[in-house]
């Protein structure tokens, strides 16, 4: 195992070590202690390795992941693996707003609360977070899973596409276009295996789907004189 | 961008650094904004009667004995006036509207930067490791401070333009963010007798809520009625004689974090300035939620 201490060793430093491992590494275990808030911390991999991060970080922790599995234990700042590709990232504590952002794949554990606009157009990435979630939360979503064990926020799904919603506590209110849909049990199971993958126990028996209403993205013939 | 740092010391103990604390917290905050910095520190009382005015000239060449010789013929000075740079402290028995109303018609190039029992205010430009060092911050003591970093976007890099604004007696306001109808609010708040030195939209936010208060509202009732009034992006920090209070708008894009242990309470725009902090690895932290007050004071 490595380990980078960011008291001593730049960002930057780390980083490029984590992006010069070569597909085939067998250093597969980094431990990176002393984060104090740090920007861009284990952004941009590519390799299966396995990121340990003890103590908070700050914006855009595990962006633009690929394969790797980054783990925080502590909170994380704004933009936590947004735009992640695959693998996993995990944050022990909370996580700011934004989470997972753009998320094209891959599956982002949060196991404390995210803020505002968590899982923001997401593309198909899995986000399960074991407390609540802020307002505005998967605005413009697209593709993907967003599984929270706690409550919503105001506005949640607004303007949403294809990315389902599925939310144990209380939604404070939906966003345009944003309805509730019925829970089947491949909703449930998808829900069950999600939690399994996350290693959060809930019931998924206790979570109520959301969707998209289709009328914001479809072009509707009697808008037309709006154009 | 811009950076905001608060702490608040929940009771006194020996070896308190505050000045120190609130330094490396700024420091922390350079890349948020590397225009200017500022910071008001709450430390020891005026005597009975009198309020610490810091007070700012814009020309270099400034005589502060001569000022202090004016000021002393119309208000009885009640403490020995320090000299920092363009600033100077002047301890004395007066009223904040009449110290105004004064300056504006004998000396209308200095400025009030903070008026209040306990209050000092010192902004300047450049970086915080410079400005707090020219205004010796490392050295100040007291029970809480409020510090902010500026990075500009809708008006002048200049000290007046800096933060933290005066928004009445030992209070003061540092913002985060940038408000889109602060020319016509300016022009009501005008009309009703606020007074504005610059054209910056903090300013405004500052006028706002001290002219609120006038009127008799409570700091809380006047930071919720912002909430309708004040339109914009924001993350407000207000100190108070006591404590400080956060407000983020509805929309809350503008970053906020919040720290507490036993020992203190600690504001940032970034966890990175509370990082610095005695403890902050023991710390509860957490983001404080859109359109909600948050207030501590000592009871």
């Amino acid at each position: 195992m490595s380990e980078i201490d960011l008291a001593t060793v730049p960002v930057r430093t780390l980083n490029e070590l984590l992006h010069r491992l070569p597909a085939d590494s067998n250093d597969l275990l980094w431990r990176v202690i002393n984060p104090r808030g740090a920007h861009a911390v284990a952004a941009g991999l590519t390799v299966p390795v396995q990121i340990e991060i003890d103590g908070h970080v700050g914006y855009y922790c595990a962006g633009m992941n690929e394969r790797a599995t980054v783990i925080v234990h502590g909170h994380a700042g704004t933009g936590l693996a947004e735009n992640i590709m695959s693998g996993v990232v995990r944050v022990t504590g909370n996580a700011s707003q934004s989470a997972a952002a753009s998320g094209r794949g891959g599956l982002v554990v949060i196991e404390g609360d995210a803020s505002a606009r968590c899982g923001i157009s997401m593309k198909g990435v899995d986000i399960v977070v074991g407390g609540s979630i802020g307002h505005m939360s998967a605005f413009m979503g697209q593709a993907g899973n967003l599984v929270v064990c706690g409550d919503a926020g105001a506005d949640l799904g607004d303007s949403l596409y294809e990315a389902e919603i599925f939310v144990a506590g209380a939604v404070t209110s939906l966003g345009a276009d944003c309805v509730e849909k019925d829970m089947t049990d491949a909703h449930r199971a998808r829900v069950a295996a999600l939690l399994a993958r996350a290693g959060i126990a809930a019931d998924a028996a206790g979570f109520r789907r959301y969707g998209s209403a289709r009328k914001l993205y479809h072009f509707h013939v009697d808008h037309a004189d709006a154009y | 961008m811009c950076g905001i740092v608060g702490l608040f010391f929940k009771q006194d103990r020996p070896g308190q650094q505050l000045g120190r604390l609130l330094a490396g917290m700024l420091a922390e905050m350079s890349e948020r904004g590397p225009d200017s910095t500022g910071f008001a520190v709450y430390g020891d009382g005026a005597p009975d009667g009198a309020a610490k005015a810091s007070l700012y000239s814009a020309d270099p060449n400034i005589d502060w004995t001569e000022v202090e010789i004016a000021l002393g013929a119309a208000f009885p000075l009640a403490a020995p006036t320090r000299v920092l740079g363009s600033h100077a402290v002047f301890v004395l028995r007066a009223g904040e509207t009449a110290l105004r109303d004064w300056l504006a018609v004998n000396l209308p190039s200095v400025r009030v930067f903070g008026f209040g029992a306990r209050i000092e205010v010192f902004k300047d430009v450049g970086l915080p490791a410079s400005v707090t060092q020219r205004y010796g911050l490392d050295a100040r003591h007291g029970s809480h401070a409020l510090g902010h970093t500026r990075m500009a976007t809708e008006s002048a890099v200049t000290t007046e333009h800096s933060h933290p604004f005066s928004t009445g007696v030992d209070l003061c306001l540092v913002h985060n963010g940038s408000l889109s109808n602060h020319n016509r609010l300016r022009r009501n708040l005008a009309r009703e007798g606020v007074r504005f030195a610059t054209d910056n939209d903090s300013e405004v936010a500052a006028g706002y809520l001290s002219h609120r208060m006038r009127q008799g509202a409570s700091l809380r009732e006047a930071l919720e009625a912002g909430l309708t009034d004040l339109d914009g992006f924001y993350t407000f920090a207000v100190g108070t004689r006591d404590g400080f209070a956060i407000l983020r708008d509805a929309i809350a894009c503008k970053p906020a974090v919040l720290g507490e242990t036993d020992d203190w309470v600690a504001m940032a725009t970034e966890y990175r300035a509370i990082a610095t902090l005695p403890g902050a690895e023991r710390a509860v932290i957490w983001e404080p939620r859109p359109a909600t007050v948050y207030h501590w004071q000592r009871h």
